[in-house]
């Protein structure tokens, strides 16, 4: 896949990195501010889907970038079951259930296992559509012209 | 401001309406992104920022695929006559519009008003939420710790979408 022009190629550098930023403040204050774990991560992806349009990459390299997010969807899905598993082991036997202290109402570090909900829901989102977006250029690339 | 999601509502409509008959199909997607963006605003108004977030950054990702593929196959809708199956289903379609029609109308009259069941079940939701999850917000609280096995749906249905794609839409198989 081929890049964009100059123009485009540097205004990227310059904001990229900003829009990947916010998407980690609005993951990490999810139980703060509005936003949260689905909201940051579909910003995440939109940094990345932006610096994949601008700079393009070739074929093995967007192949390797592919399986590389799959591990890390599967993974962080397999953590928000894991923590909600957790919640069935510790404290009162629900599934779902806040185990961890609560902390004060309003800071950064409270809220229980909330705010790590919110960071594996959001790499999830993130590294999914992610992927929906490399396996459109990929299999494009490799069908028979 | 019941005015102003009137007229934004209007420009949704008259936006969707001409997705359906522009000729060119670029023009079609654009009017696509009508509709998205003026949902943004009446989510704005209605105070979600939470779904207005969302949806202006999942909405501009849409339309920069769905330009992709424009631009990629053709410009021009392909427009074929429609045959007796096509008037059958044509027929059918507004037959179960009627049916569907007289249904509303005959169970919403044993409803409650719009809106008093809703309201019922909000407000065990709101009162001393924050106490309850501790956290400060309260869209938050209720999606990760009262309906938790909601949000555990949603994931596990976008790494099954995502399973879908990788799936269908490959060509060649892997080594």
């Amino acid at each position: 896949m081929k890049g964009m022009t100059l123009i485009v190629k540097k205004t990227t550098q310059l904001i990229a990195g900003m829009i990947f930023m916010y998407g980690i403040y609005i993951i990490v204050h999810g139980h703060l501010t509005p936003g949260g774990g689905f909201a940051g991560g579909v910003i995440i992806a939109g940094s990345l889907i932006l610096v994949t349009l601008a700079y393009g990459g070739d074929f093995l390299k967007l192949v390797k970038e592919e399986a590389g997010t799959t591990i890390v969807e599967s993974i962080s899905i397999l953590m928000v079951i894991m923590i909600a598993t957790a919640g069935f082991l510790f404290g009162i036997h629900i599934f779902f259930s806040n185990f961890l202290p609560k902390g004060v109402v309003g800071q950064l570090i409270s809220a229980g296992v909330l705010p790590l909900y919110n960071i594996f829901v959001g790499t999830e989102v993130a590294a999914s559509i992610f992927i929906i977006f490399l396996s459109l250029i990929i299999f494009k690339e490799e069908s028979p012209q | 401001m019941e005015l102003a999601i009137s007229v934004i509502t209007g420009l949704m409509i008259l936006g969707a309406l001409y997705a359906i008959h522009a000729k060119d199909l670029l023009s079609s997607v654009i009017a696509c992104g009508i509709v998205g963006y003026s949902l943004v605003i009446c989510f704005l108004l209605l105070k979600a920022p939470d779904l207005a977030i969302v949806q202006i950054v999942v909405d501009t990702i849409t339309l920069i695929i769905m330009v992709a593929v424009v631009l990629d196959s053709s410009r021009e809708e392909k427009y074929s006559k429609p045959d007796t199956m096509g008037y059958v289903s044509a027929a059918t379609g507004i037959i179960l519009i009627f049916i569907f029609l007289w249904f509303f109308i005959a169970s919403i009259q044993q409803l409650d008003v719009l809106g008093k069941s809703t309201l019922r079940m909000a407000g065990p939701y709101i009162e001393g939420a924050a106490y309850k999850t501790g956290s400060a917000n309260l869209v938050t609280g209720v999606v990760f710790d009262f309906r938790g096995y909601d949000t555990m749906g949603e994931a596990v249905v976008l790494v099954t979408a995502v399973l879908g794609v990788l799936t269908i839409l490959r060509l060649k198989g892997k080594k």
